[in-house]
């Protein structure tokens, strides 16, 4: 979708802020969190196809902007615990008011140690793209090609920034399943490229000497240039 | 008395921001629920606060610089050499590795959302989790780096790759001068985060103690 997430080449964000030393988690409730998205997803499928990107992405724009990357990781996952019935909007509103009204309160603790050896264990568990397509690729490295003007409404892994633009193909990286919700083509595997394109095609008189941005391309995205 | 007037009142704890609260409510329900456990939420917490970060990334990096057939394979399986060193798991399915050199520099962005290689870095700093970064690296990389104190020189091409796809990033910075006959452990403090995604370059010996 062409939400406010696709940032690639926006104006106005101002300098980029950098901490020194700063902590993994700045704050608990992010370490929390980040603990409750990443075990959730893989023990109960919550967020579907898409991922927790759908849910990211659907958030509205000027809430999305208003929000730090852990406030969006919520919004994300509330939606998709209601959406898939795992709990109320109104219990959740209940609770919520429960701590507020009394920030000393403790969230019940439970153990579950071989859930807690299955979350550990995925995490150090080797993973693989390992995808085999159909066909063979249509492209080798070297060629031109230029990317389809598409704007799908749902998601999409296309940045805006790079649709109808000229690159050429570097190198052929493995086949990976179709990410995008399926409006050119299905969740089946496909050749992904790593297309380079000159910051001029991109950006023309605005484009910085001597740049060029390398991004992943699913083939179906694709089409031989003239 | 006035002395006292910290002491013997109700005493008011600090309200908690509506995300404290509304993380507490999830978390309670979960658990309520039987859905997660608080030890499940602990593993992941700890591995990366206490286990999984750039460290990582600097010792495959200093192994690089001392072990030149282990630098042709990262740079040509980058996945299957990391997990030589025992790095490999979550969001390190593909990870490809580049290489900057004198003529080339490397800078690696997620203008989606903030995909970051986590076995290998640990999880991203806010600044590359940030609008700003996202926003302005792909159009204006040069401006971005000189923020980070990197100034390159014109003829130096500059290479900007957005992770878009489930394939993750890692930079091989350039080994610094002065360094000749340092140990992979020597070399590995040398290799900082930001190094290894591409907005800096890796310490110079002669500014350590």
């Amino acid at each position: 979708m062409n939400g406010v997430h696709d940032m690639g080449g926006m104006h106005g964000f101002g300098p980029i802020e950098i901490e020194a030393d700063e902590p993994v988690f700045h704050e608990a409730w992010e370490g929390r969190l980040y603990g409750m998205v990443t075990s959730i997803r893989e023990e109960h499928d919550v967020y579907g196809p898409y991922g927790s990107r759908h849910y990211i992405e659907n958030i509205p724009p000027a809430q999305y902007l208003a929000s730090s990357y852990y406030e969006r990781w919520m919004l994300a996952l509330e939606s998709a615990l209601v959406n898939k019935g795992l709990l109320t909007a109104e219990e959740l509103d209940a609770r919520t008011m429960h701590f507020a009204d009394d920030p000393t309160a403790d969230t019940p603790k439970s153990l579950d140690p071989e859930l807690a050896a299955r979350v550990r264990q995925r995490i150090y568990t080797p993973q693989s793209l390992e995808q085999k397509a159909d066909s063979p690729p249509r492209f080798a490295p070297g060629d031109a090609v230029v990317v389809r003007n598409i704007h799908p409404e749902g998601h999409t892994r296309l940045p805006r920034y790079v649709r109808g633009k000229r690159g050429v193909v570097a190198r052929i990286f493995g086949a990976q399943g179709f990410q995008d919700e399926p409006t050119v083509a299905d969740g089946s595997p496909q050749h992904v490229y790593s297309v380079v394109f000159e910051a001029s095609e991109l950006w023309g008189e605005n484009a910085e000497s001597n740049q060029r941005l390398y991004i992943d391309m699913w083939e179906c995205w694709m089409e031989a240039a003239d | 008395m006035s002395d006292n007037h910290n002491h013997g009142g109700e005493h008011h704890p600090d309200p908690l921001s509506y995300a404290e609260a509304r993380t507490k409510a999830i978390e309670s329900l979960l658990i309520e629920k039987g859905l997660l456990s608080t030890d499940a939420i602990d593993a992941r917490v700890q591995a990366y606060e206490q286990d999984i970060g750039p460290l990582n990334g600097a010792r495959v990096v200093a192994r690089a610089w001392t072990d030149e057939g282990y630098r042709k394979r990262l740079l040509s399986d980058g996945t299957s050499a990391i997990g030589e060193m025992g790095f490999f798991g979550a969001q390190g399915a593909e990870i490809v590795v580049l290489e900057n050199t004198p003529e080339t520099h490397n800078v690696v962005v997620c203008t989606l959302c903030s995909c970051y290689p986590w076995p290998v870095l640990g999880l991203p700093p806010r600044w590359y989790k940030s609008d700003a970064y996202r926003a302005r690296v792909v159009i204006e990389p040069r401006a971005v780096l000189e923020e980070f104190g990197l100034v390159l020189h014109e003829s130096v091409e500059v290479r900007v790759w957005d992770s878009n796809s489930d394939i993750r990033y890692m930079v091989l910075p350039e080994r610094p001068e002065g360094t000749e006959g340092m140990g992979e452990d020597e070399l590995t403090s040398l290799v900082t985060r930001d190094s290894m995604v591409g907005v800096s370059k890796a310490k110079s010996p002669a500014l350590t103690t």
